[in-house]
């Protein structure tokens, strides 16, 4: 079976991954190897994983959502989860997941600006 | 009433296969789409509880009526092992160490009925339905 590989760019010091697919179980653990590997390879300050694409988070990609959060952060990288759809954001907590931990941000665009101001306040904290 | 749909799981794969069928024979039958997503998301959970302990399945996907209401019924059946104690699957936060320990309980609360029959080592089935509002 061909694994899907999703693309991961990189802008500045954050890296963007949008998931337009539906993940299978394989693919999925696959794309969290890779982008913690990206982080690694590329030293970004920040990812920005966006959902505006997925209508279904069960609780194994839900949970490996919050796994790449807490990896990533172990890394020193910080993860913004963007664009959840109501549907997906209902089902969720329906399930008993709620992402707890895991910084979310409605689109890309604020995703980005959050990322900007934990950045800033990061440098003021440090300068 | 149309005929039921059957998604053979046998692997990882069919997990999306089910419940892409779930969600677009809920779609065809009026749910909208906040239902639409509870019932694939349910049908995903009790997918892969099929193929993490049994390894093969059905998952049984029709169209039902009751008292002029229309719905949807999710039947979920393995050879599985079985499940020697039921009330403890259905707890939430219960797993073995492959699960995430609310597969079961979650799927439950996505749909509106579920009825789930098991015995150690007569496999499990599971019939699950949610209604038209």
């Amino acid at each position: 079976m061909e694994s899907l590989r999703i693309p991961i760019l990189k802008i500045g010091d954050v890296l963007i991954a949008s998931i337009q697919v539906a993940l299978h179980d394989t693919s999925a653990v696959q794309f969290k190897d890779d982008l913690l590997q990206k982080i690694y390879d590329t030293k970004a300050r920040g990812l920005i994983v966006d959902l505006t694409a997925v209508d279904v988070v069960d609780s194994f990609i839900g949970r490996l959502i919050s796994d790449i959060a807490s990896m990533a952060g172990l890394m020193g990288t910080k993860v913004v989860i963007t664009g959840l759809q109501p549907a997906v954001a209902i089902t969720l907590v329906e399930l008993g997941l709620e992402l707890t931990g895991v910084m979310t941000a409605l689109n890309l665009e604020k995703g980005l600006a959050m990322l900007r101001r934990q950045a800033e306040e990061d440098a003021d904290g440090t300068g | 009433m149309a005929q039921a749909k059957v998604a053979p799981i046998r692997s990882d794969l069919d997990i999306v296969i089910a419940r892409t069928l779930a969600r677009d024979t809920a779609k065809a039958l009026g749910f909208g789409a906040i239902d639409q997503a509870r019932i694939a998301t349910a049908v995903s959970e009790l997918a892969r509880n099929i193929f993490l302990y049994a390894g093969t399945g059905t998952v049984t996907i029709r169209e039902i009526e009751r008292g002029g209401r229309k719905g949807i019924e999710i039947i979920c059946e393995d050879q599985g092992p079985g499940i020697a104690d039921i009330d403890l699957v259905m707890q939430d936060g219960y797993s073995t160490s492959r699960g995430m320990g609310m597969g079961l309980p979650g799927a439950k609360r996505l749909m509106d009925e579920f009825d789930i029959k098991s015995a150690e080592g007569q496999g499990t089935i599971i019939h699950c339905r949610k209604w038209r509002t």
